[in-house]
């Protein structure tokens, strides 16, 4: 019959406004429940494989949660134990970026010259990072990781190179990269 | 068979050699008669002297040398005799040095394959870098049209009988070409990264590259053009002035009864259904597109440039953004590339775990194709975002073993990045076996089952069989005429011989076949899928420890894979260096543009969206 695929189709998408406010009323039932938030497991938006209605996150005021391996811009992890930059300085991660961002300078000893194993300054230009994370993937010393921190909009362009917010303490990529962590801790010893 | 040019038929060898003795021995004696056509082409020794003997000198140099006298029937004669139809790649390398027995030259390559499958044939045509010049074959192979265009944009080879010879992706007027090793972008720092100035010394990034010499290293002269350009006029700028009279030379009908005024319209760069900055300047007489060119280039960032100044494996997180929406394809057409020139075998679980990914970008690439071409056809958001829901779930699963959602940066030569990670399977198995088919089958009834759609794709845009082949379309666009052919099937990479899939085709050619087709293909997707998400082994993830400046040996191959859009290829050449020494990209979305202005012809403007929409591209791949 002429137009019954208009008329299928205006129903399907009558289908799907339905389903998403009676999804909704189920997962608010079974709020509380384990296991009942597949996917994003964010309350109030049924995201998964057997979800009918529409899932849309809304953001900001509704987050998703992000993957463990999820990465962002990366940022130089501080020894918990020596409360130093765990960086030796062997410029393998300014070597392998593939947008040449990482701006490392070795430290010397003043009467010889002789290369030190740690850094005098650091920078990264966040402007230009393609965020593939080959840094971190082959840093030896577990010295560079991916941040998972990604509102990070400025005005100006000295804005996204501060090496102040580079740095960041070993418990905080424990606390992002939970797997990683036990991980990398396991090999270690 | 030592001594056989890799990668090809011992067969296709000696025919040659019995039909073009002197194009392929040494035993020619130099002639100067026939060398006068293409007078700046001459001073080569080297190409009257080529020899089989003289390419086995150089390690695994692929193909045969041939001299560009014989360039054409050496073509035709591979193409009407022994089956190699497809003209699948044409690019050139720039030697600026001498090369071995070889003076400074410039070498085009010519990739061809049959469709009845199997590895291609090489053929290597030398020509001299100052008045570079050799015959064109677009005449006879269509397919050559656009790359010719651009090994002339970019390496200032001019193609003697070419129809359109304007430069494709730079502007008319641009100076020098861009893909010549000695030619210097803007911001040019050093050849070669890593930059010697990020480590040891360091410094401060900000405005760095203000801080370079040649940052300001752009300059528009009247080098690049073509010598017989009159001067420019003040109403258009010089490119859209060779443009314009293209197209009003091309395809006139003399005999046309009634008189009318014809107009050229620009639609573009800036529209919505282009998929991207792309222009297309079409000639109307009344609604009827009379013919149409194809302008790009606008998001041009010489990607092949900054591959040679890249490391092996920095070029990687690169190829992600060609094709935006298949960046696991795109790295794994690389990474295979690559794999090719070091002879490694990957570890069981890597290979799975590949297939996996890239079914899984098909599935996503052909819902979100169908699905945008619903939103050309009129149908505004609605279509896509059926198609953007899916996407979104098979993105959380890319997320989840990657960590980037488009920037996958996921395939290693010799493996992959990372290990799935727990209950991954298990999430990919509820997709494959429960929503996907659910939801393809109601968007595909929604779509393929609607009257408007099929009135406005049915019979719209057609391409025959023959023209498809010899435009060098590949993926959907050529299986929907009826031509089945797809590298998973016809070269096996990885470990597709294993699984159980059909080719399938359509027989229509037209814009309703193609995005039909796309439906069959996720269909057999997920029948590859369900059988390799049941059988990942367990195992390693990488067979080699990778070295941040790996070098790979002296060499050049052509990788190939069927990605979603039709067939990645990736021309490598390596001199044993820690950088490739040519890359190039073998665009599947720049290719599949060849037939469009013979698919809108004769057609109403309106199904110019249609054709484009049903060809599905993305101009990250077209324009590099």
């Amino acid at each position: 019959m002429y137009g019954w695929g208009i008329i299928k189709t205006l129903w399907m998408t009558l289908y799907h406004f339905a389903m998403t406010y009676v999804e909704d009323v189920r997962s608010w039932l079974s709020r509380g429940e384990e296991g009942t938030g597949e996917g994003g497991s964010i309350p109030g938006v049924a995201r998964g494989e057997r979800t009918h209605g529409v899932f849309t996150v809304r953001y900001p005021s509704e987050r998703r949660e992000l993957p463990e391996r999820y990465r962002n811009f990366p940022f130089f992890v501080i020894d918990a134990e020596t409360e130093q930059l765990r960086c030796t300085a062997c410029g393998i991660c300014a070597q392998i970026c593939p947008v040449q961002c990482i701006w490392i300078q070795r430290a010397k000893e003043p009467e010889t010259g002789r290369p030190r194993r740690y850094p005098v300054s650091y920078y990264l230009d966040t402007s230009q990072c393609m965020t593939c994370g080959f840094c971190a993937e082959f840093c030896p010393f577990d010295a560079i990781k991916m941040d998972k921190d990604f509102e990070l909009a400025s005005y100006s362009r000295p804005g996204f190179v501060s090496a102040k917010d580079l740095a960041k303490p070993e418990a905080y990529h424990a606390g992002i990269h939970p797997t990683a962590y036990a991980e990398e801790a396991a090999k270690r010893k | 068979m030592a001594h056989l040019p890799l990668d090809m038929p011992a067969e296709v060898w000696e025919r040659l050699q019995e039909h073009f003795p002197g194009a392929l021995s040494p035993a020619e004696p130099p002639e100067r008669g026939e060398g006068e056509d293409y007078p700046q082409a001459t001073p080569h020794r080297m190409i009257r002297a080529v020899s089989r003997s003289l390419l086995m000198s150089r390690p695994r140099y692929e193909g045969v040398l041939v001299h560009s006298r014989h360039l054409l029937p050496v073509l035709k004669f591979l193409r009407d005799e022994l089956g190699y139809v497809y003209l699948s790649n044409l690019t050139a390398v720039d030697y600026p040095e001498p090369l071995e027995q070889f003076p400074p030259h410039i070498d085009v390559v010519y990739h061809l394959f049959r469709l009845e499958g199997g590895g291609y044939v090489a053929l290597h045509v030398h020509t001299t870098r100052d008045g570079a010049i050799l015959p064109s074959i677009t005449p006879e192979f269509p397919a050559a049209n656009l790359q010719e265009r651009e090994v002339w944009d970019m390496f200032g080879v001019r193609f003697e009988g070419h129809p359109d010879l304007r430069r494709l992706l730079m502007w008319e007027g641009f100076d020098g070409f861009p893909m010549r090793k000695d030619w210097r972008e803007a911001y040019y720092e050093e050849e070669h990264k890593p930059f010697r100035s990020r480590f040891p010394d360091g410094g401060d990034p900000l405005y760095a590259e203000e801080r370079t010499p040649s940052h300001a290293n752009i300059r528009q002269s009247r080098q690049g053009l073509l010598d017989s350009s009159p001067p420019m006029d003040d109403e258009f700028s010089e490119a859209d002035r060779l443009l314009y009279e293209r197209m009003l030379s091309a395809d006139q009908d003399p005999d046309k009864p009634l008189k009318t005024e014809e107009m050229i319209l620009n639609m573009g760069p800036h529209h919505p259904s282009t998929h991207g900055v792309f222009r297309m300047a079409v000639r109307l007489d009344g609604e009827t597109v009379r013919h149409l060119e194809p302008v790009f280039g606008y998001l041009h960032r010489n990607h092949e440039k900054i591959g040679e100044r890249n490391t092996w494996l920095q070029n990687i997180p690169y190829t992600d953004r060609l094709d935006y929406l298949n960046g696991m394809t795109n790295s794994l057409a690389y990474c295979l590339a690559m794999e090719k020139l070091l002879g490694w075998k990957i570890p069981e679980r890597a290979e799975y775990i590949r297939i996996i990914m890239s079914e899984l970008s098909r599935v996503v690439n052909h819902m979100l194709a169908a699905g945008f071409f619903s939103n050309e056809l009129g149908l505004y958001f609605t279509g896509s975002l059926y198609a953007l829901e899916e996407r979104e779930l098979i993105l959380d699963l890319f997320e989840a073993v990657s960590g980037g959602r488009m920037m996958f940066n996921y395939m290693r030569p010799g493996g992959v990045a990372a290990d799935l990670p727990d209950g991954w399977l298990g999430q990919a198995k509820q997709l494959v076996h429960e929503r996907l088919p659910r939801k393809v089958k109601e968007m595909q009834s929604f779509l393929l089952d609607n009257e408007i759609l099929q009135a406005r794709s049915m019979g719209v845009g057609a391409l025959s069989k023959a023209d498809a082949i010899a435009c060098g379309v590949s993926g959907p666009v050529l299986r929907a005429c009826g031509v089945p052919y797809d590298v998973r099937r016809a070269e096996p990479y990885g470990i597709y011989e294993r699984f159980e899939f059909d080719v399938v085709t359509r027989q229509a050619g037209d814009v309703f076949a193609r995005v039909a087709l796309r439906f069959d293909e996720i269909w057999q997707s997920l029948k590859i899928l369900r059988q390799a998400l049941d059988q990942v082994p367990e195992g390693d993830i990488q067979s080699h420890r990778l070295s941040p400046r790996m070098r790979i040996p002296p060499g050049e191959t052509y990788g190939r894979i069927e990605a979603p859009k039709g067939e990645l290829g990736f021309y490598l050449v390596s001199d044993g260096g820690a950088n490739p020494y040519r890359y190039h990209i073998r665009a599947t979305s720049l290719l599949n543009l060849t037939p469009l202005s013979q698919l809108t012809r004769g057609g109403k403007i309106a199904d110019i969206v249609a054709v484009l929409g049903s060809i599905d591209l993305t101009m990250g791949e077209v324009d590099r």
